[in-house]
């Protein structure tokens, strides 16, 4: 698997231990910009515990992930985020009593440079980093289609459109790497075949790399590039969706031992 | 001049006129009303009711916005109160005060810097508790700052020149009733357009914070935190902010609070007590009036006042049953009841997050869903 573009983020050998338990060990992952990763695996396989290292939640008890080459271990998550690493939630969270508008600009607060005597002076700067931030806002939520709704509650919008927004709200905090965590959960067929136009309107647009969490194997085998495949924490396999299709270990460990399944059909 | 500017400038116009309507109103009751009546009744009424709209409101932004329940806000108002009573206590030592009599002018504004030192002082006391307290969430940050204002109380109480031999008898709070803080019903009188002016100004400040990326960010960090922190906002940072922000309003509200009583006593800045001037009380302004809602702060400061002032000194309350007579005796009681009544029916507080916008009730709801921005025009 030779790639000649640039290395987004790399994992080195990147792990952690809840007292005794390895919930993640030696995950080693490279992607690449604008390049579309899919990281699949049972339930309880330590996919997300894979997001919250990445993001900062948790600090790894072994290894290192680095982004374009700057080592972010033990960074907090707002600094995560600066250094360009957004993700969206498996459970949506959004921020449910403020606008949509309101939820894509609260990702530009560590961009905003006037101080608090702008704001309560209401200097010139403050107007036009407002007005300017409102415009940047508009511009995300039209990519994901809800430019319409920006005046509305975040909670009053449906399921699949809230889904969108908080793709909407990673987007503008202007990262290189998006970690999407099972985004077509609960979305009828609809639903995820206008996400899959937003993923792909996204990749090409900003020609940003992707990390998908997803159960979904149509959708991911669809849009991934490439797949890697955890299990226990364990990487298993990790390649092209074609070579992750055929792979006996990962029919083994989505499908149980091909014994069992014999059994299961005598 | 964009148009999100021009939008909000009509705003503030109409916020002005409010607030020159508002001056008006005390001034006209100020020729209208028997010279006693105003200074007696109406001017302590109004300086006290200003208090607690401060109170309220700064209670808001931790309580309300940022949605951390902290129980030990009297502790901040008693810091601003006490450091602004020792601060004229020492000046008045040192014969500040002789030399401005001749000029009342003066003396206000030093009586208004050792208010702001009260304040800047609860600030950082407020830094000081906020930085480990909030680490915590939840029932324990309660906890905490229920400790807080406690000792606060017990410390200032237990402070020689400070407590039950400073301030509270003997020739100290006597010689500021005289001079210093403690103004004179005179004084008060003559000066209640001031403490309005700074009630105003503070909510004013309030709002600007609330609707700027400050207010943002909070409000983003009370309806979920990790996602706050996923979007790239600093938590710690605007927690603390907020934490320091309101400690500071308290402050100032605990120096305005020491101008109008003769004495200070540490029992006014605890976690209950007999009178309104507890922690307590200021949690259930919040709560009645709405989480998230300036104008419910600043209502509902206003109607548990006069309900308190009613049922202390009403004429029509001896006219009610035995029996009521004497559970008006304990006015915490009502406030009880009025709270539980609350959460079961309006469990976000009577106005919920609503702002009261003159703007848009005259100019039509020309941005629906969009939260208009409230100035200071709330009283």
């Amino acid at each position: 698997m030779s790639d000649t573009r640039a290395v987004v983020l790399k994992t080195e050998h990147l792990g952690i231990s809840f007292g005794g338990l390895k919930a993640v060990s030696d995950f080693n992952m490279e992607i690449h910009e604008g390049e579309l990763m899919g990281l699949i695996g049972p339930n309880g396989a330590g996919k997300t515990t894979v997001f919250n290292l990445l993001t900062g939640v948790y600090v790894p008890t072994e290894g290192a992930f680095y982004l374009n080459g700057e080592k972010l271990n033990g960074k907090k998550t707002h600094q995560v985020v600066a250094a360009g690493i957004a993700r969206t939630f498996q459970n949506i969270r959004l921020f449910k009593a403020m606008t949509v508008l309101e939820n894509v600009k609260i990702a530009f607060t560590k961009d905003i440079h006037y101080n608090m005597l702008d704001s309560l002076l209401r200097t010139k700067k403050y107007w036009k980093t407002e007005q300017e931030l409102t415009e940047r806002a508009m511009e995300y939520l039209r990519i994901v289609h809800l430019d319409g709704k920006a005046d509305q509650l975040a909670s009053s919008l449906p399921y699949g459109q809230q889904r969108k927004l908080e793709i909407a709200r990673a987007l503008a905090t202007d990262m290189k790497l998006l970690l999407l965590d099972e985004p077509a959960a609960g979305m009828n067929p609809t639903e995820t075949a206008e996400l899959l136009e937003c993923i792909n309107t996204i990749r090409d647009t900003f020609h940003v790399a992707i990390l998908l969490i997803e159960h979904d194997m149509s959708l991911v085998m669809r849009v991934c590039e490439r797949i890697q495949v955890i299990n226990f924490g364990q990487t298993i396999a990790s390649g092209y969706p074609a070579e992750i299709a055929s792979n006996p270990e990962v029919i083994e460990a989505y499908l149980g031992e091909e014994e069992a399944d014999e059994d299961a059909e005598n | 001049m964009n148009t999100l500017q021009k939008t909000k400038l009509r705003g503030t116009g109409v916020n002005l006129v409010l607030i020159v309507l508002l001056f008006a109103a005390v001034l006209l009751l100020s020729q209208t009303l028997s010279d006693n009546v105003y200074r007696r009744v109406l001017v302590p009424i109004i300086w006290q009711m200003c208090i607690f709209i401060l109170l309220g409101t700064s209670l808001n932004l931790t309580l309300g916005y940022l949605g951390q329940l902290t129980l030990g806000h009297m502790g901040f108002a008693g810091i601003g109160a006490y450091t602004a009573a020792l601060t004229s206590l020492a000046l008045e030592r040192a014969g500040l005060f002789e030399a401005s009599e001749a000029a009342p002018g003066q003396l206000i504004l030093v009586i208004l810097g050792c208010c702001l030192l009260g304040a800047i002082f609860a600030a950082l006391l407020g830094l000081l508790v906020g930085i480990p307290a909030l680490r915590l969430r939840g029932d324990y940050l309660a906890i905490v700052t229920l400790g807080f204002g406690l000792i606060v109380e017990n410390v200032i109480a237990n402070l020689p020149f400070a407590g039950g031999e400073g301030l509270s008898r003997g020739t100290a709070s006597s010689s500021l009733y005289a001079n210093g803080l403690g103004l004179s019903t005179a004084l008060q009188a003559k000066y209640v357009w001031l403490v309005l002016l700074i009630t105003v100004l503070c909510i004013a400040i309030m709002c600007m914070l609330i609707n700027s990326k400050y207010g943002r960010a909070i409000k983003a960090i009370r309806d979920d935190e990790i996602a706050a922190a996923a979007s790239g906002v600093n938590t710690t940072y605007y927690k603390i902010l907020t934490f320091v922000v309101s400690a500071f309003f308290a402050g100032l509200a605990g120096g305005l609070y020491a101008t109008c009583f003769s004495s200070l006593t540490t029992a006014s800045f605890t976690f209950t007590s007999s009178s309104i001037w507890n922690s307590t009380f200021i949690v259930v302004i919040v709560v009645l009036g709405g989480m998230g809602s300036m104008t419910g702060s600043v209502l509902a400061a206003v109607a548990m006042y006069l309900l308190n002032y009613e049922i202390k000194n009403g004429g029509w309350v001896n006219a009610l049953p035995g029996f009521i007579q004497s559970l008006f005796q304990f006015p915490m009681l009502i406030y009880a009841l009025v709270l539980l009544v609350i959460i079961i029916f309006r469990p976000r507080g009577i106005l919920g997050t609503y702002e009261f916008s003159l703007d848009r009730l005259l100019f039509g709801k020309d941005r629906p869903g969009r939260k208009a921005r409230k100035g200071g025009a709330g009283k």
